[in-house]
């Protein structure tokens, strides 16, 4: 193994720069992403390497930063939007809803929209209601988007240069309770888009999380693994589509099936797995699948309810305990 | 209105009547559309272009190979007037497999990306971002090409106008944003959604260049695009034109637009871009009155042929649905 030790940040300014070497037309644009190296450091030195023409400062427009992306990957270029928080998609929901994801379609297949967009996203760090969201799940119910939540540097850094070659719309989800997370990178690796990753091996029960919700679960696993439970933890890394190969293939094996979320339950990815595995592999089962998920409110801001608000280390412990007694 | 500094370059008399034969297609096109739309052989909604097309045939007879041009749901003119084929444009309306999106987008999305029509755009002021995008790729790639966006007036309200004319600005993106102005946004008059008259002058907040020019007289049209065009070309930045003309019908099928005052209409109809322009061919010699109203005919005759045929084109393949959700 060559890999380098790098944060989750480094990560993603590695990614990006190695793709601006690699092809002429990738190119970024986002709010204080050139001279002041993003508001997450993330894409830190790559102003003064590439130039403002493919460092580019947007102004505060959401909605002009989505659809100049799509403009130019229709007229050759592969363009990386930062839309900085992941709650700003909001802002700009119509271009990505309406008319990136669906372009292709539309035209019957008339262009590829090679265009990605990175946002920042998830809670934990105080930020409050309009600025902790994950987001992900506002995209589930967009056909023509694939949507990627990597929670490792190894991952965030293979995800995104996947979804700068890939010729469809792709939305890098980079969690920023993740971003001093340290890792092993390779350079020049690779993660597919769309495949999940087993993280640890186990017989007893299948729990598939993403991002904090793996790290946390991976600590879960390691206490119940002291009580004689093995948890087979999954992370899915592309929430759509989904990897439902691997991770119904798990289920068969363990027969138990926990999600852990940090999002709440309605429309969620998590809610989707279990609807999947009910529907098409409700013989695999030996007890009701359980969604472990945030709580159905906005983001509370204080730090104990915040805390709360999220599935703590102690809730999925107590979750998996559960389903394992089933 | 303003007076371009520049004028286009003059045209033969074969090219003005090309032009005129391009409106005189459009507007048999769209006299197709309604005609077939009351047969209920149309789906959904149409938005009609009667009474705009020396808007979209004097503005596209400026852009180049190379060029890119968006519009709106209201695009069949403008989709006409950048090349695309009329059966394949028809087919589409009429959800034909052989139709420009395969029968996927219809009457409000039609699109021929070959020819550089990014699209027909259902949200409104969706495609003037997009169009910044095209013209920062002209300036990436180091081209002289612009992109030019059609919107309605109704689009000067709407979030992304401002994005993006202030992208444009700050990138001086050889962006033309071409508003017509046919004094209806959907339903409600101009006056009672919008607070200045003169819709050009919202350009000043971008320090932007502006025209406001006769929708209705082609030439003058092409003139202003053609100055706004120079302009983008030499890489001095973005134009916003103000195109005033009038929706000869209403909003959509469902709409008998009996909100318009008295004798609007009339007085419209009196200043049609047709007309206007058969006295234009009329007094430079290149075409009499027979000559005019015999090409009237001909092309009526002409769009009427070619729906018959699509009419017959097959339906989409039923599995074509699933394909180009994803490469």
């Amino acid at each position: 193994m060559s890999g380098i030790p790098l944060t989750y940040r480094e990560a993603v300014a590695l990614a990006l720069a190695d793709e601006m070497e690699a092809d002429p037309d990738v190119f970024c644009l986002g709010e204080d992403i050139g001279a002041a190296g993003g508001v997450f450091k993330t894409t830190v030195g790559l102003f003064e390497r590439f130039g403002p023409d493919r460092v580019r400062d947007t102004p505060i427009s959401e909605q002009a930063i989505v659809g100049a992306a799509l403009g130019a990957a229709l007229t050759g270029l592969r363009p990386v939007a930062e839309l900085m928080f992941a709650d700003f998609a909001g802002v700009g929901f119509d271009q990505i809803a309406n008319q990136l994801a669906k372009y292709r379609y539309m035209s019957g297949g008339q262009a590829t929209v090679p265009v990605t967009i990175r946002m920042a996203c998830g809670a934990g760090l105080g930020f409050a209601a309009q600025h902790s969201q994950t987001a992900e799940n506002w995209f589930l119910n967009v056909p023509g988007l694939i949507v990627c939540v990597p929670a490792t540097p190894a991952d965030v850094y293979g995800l995104l240069r996947s979804a700068i070659r890939e010729d469809n719309p792709v939305i890098v989800l980079e969690h920023k309770a993740l971003y001093a997370e340290k890792g092993e990178v390779e350079p020049g690796g690779m993660v597919s888009l769309g495949v999940a990753e087993i993280v640890r091996e186990g017989s007893a029960i299948t729990v598939v999380a993403a991002q904090q919700m793996r790290h946390r679960s991976l600590a879960a696993a390691d206490r119940l693994s002291e009580e004689g439970v093995q948890i087979e933890v999954i992370d899915p890394r592309t929430v759509s589509p989904l990897d439902m190969e691997t991770i119904v293939a798990s289920v068969r094996k363990t027969g138990r099936l926990v999600c852990v979320q940090e999002s709440p339950a309605a429309g969620s990815w998590g809610a989707t797995v279990i609807a999947w595995v009910v529907q098409h592999a409700f013989d695999a089962l030996d007890a009701p699948p359980a969604l472990i998920a945030s709580d159905d409110t906005p983001i509370p801001y204080a730090g104990p309810l915040e805390d709360l608000w999220m599935p703590t280390e102690e809730r999925i412990v107590e979750g998996i305990r559960r389903a394992a007694a089933h | 209105m303003s007076t371009p500094e520049l004028a286009a370059p003059e045209l033969a008399p074969s090219d003005l009547l090309g032009l005129h034969r391009r409106m005189l297609e459009i507007r048999a096109f769209e006299d197709e559309v309604q005609r077939l739309f009351l047969q209920n052989v149309v789906r959904g909604s149409t938005h009609l272009y009667q009474g705009q097309e020396a808007v979209a045939v004097g503005a596209c007879s400026v852009l180049r190979a190379g060029d890119t041009m968006t519009c709106t749901y209201r695009g069949h003119g403008a989709v006409l007037a950048k090349g695309a084929p009329a059966d394949r444009s028809l087919g589409e309306i009429l959800g034909k497999a052989d139709g420009l999106c395969g029968g996927k987008g219809g009457s409000m999305h039609l699109t021929d990306v070959a020819r550089g029509i990014l699209g027909s755009f259902a949200i409104v002021g969706a495609n003037l971002p997009v169009t910044c995008g095209a013209a920062l790729s002209a300036r990436y790639k180091g081209t002289d090409a612009v992109s030019l966006a059609f919107f309605g007036d109704g689009a000067t309200n709407i979030g992304t106008f401002h994005e993006a004319l202030n992208l444009a600005a700050i990138w001086r993106l050889p962006a033309i944003f071409v508003c017509e102005n046919n004094l209806y946004g959907e339903y409600s008059p101009i006056a009672s959604t919008t607070p200045i008259e003169r819709l050009a002058d919202r350009a000043t907040s971008y320090a932007m260049a502006s025209a406001q020019v006769d929708g209705n007289d082609l030439l003058a049209v092409r003139d202003t695009v053609w100055e706004a065009a120079e302009r983008g070309r030499a890489g001095e930045g973005p134009t916003l034109i103000e195109a005033l003309t009038y929706r000869q019908r209403g909003h959509s099928r469902t709409d008998p637009a009996a909100y318009r005052p008295n004798g609007e209409l009339e007085r419209w109809l009196e200043r049609d871009p047709i007309v206007l322009f058969e006295r234009v061919l009329g007094e430079r010699g290149v075409a009499t009155r027979d000559e005019l109203a015999a090409l009237r005919g001909e092309v009526e005759q002409e769009i009427r042929a070619m729906s018959e045929r699509v009419r017959a084109w097959p339906d989409p393949d039923l599995e074509s649905r699933f394909e180009d959700v994803l490469v």
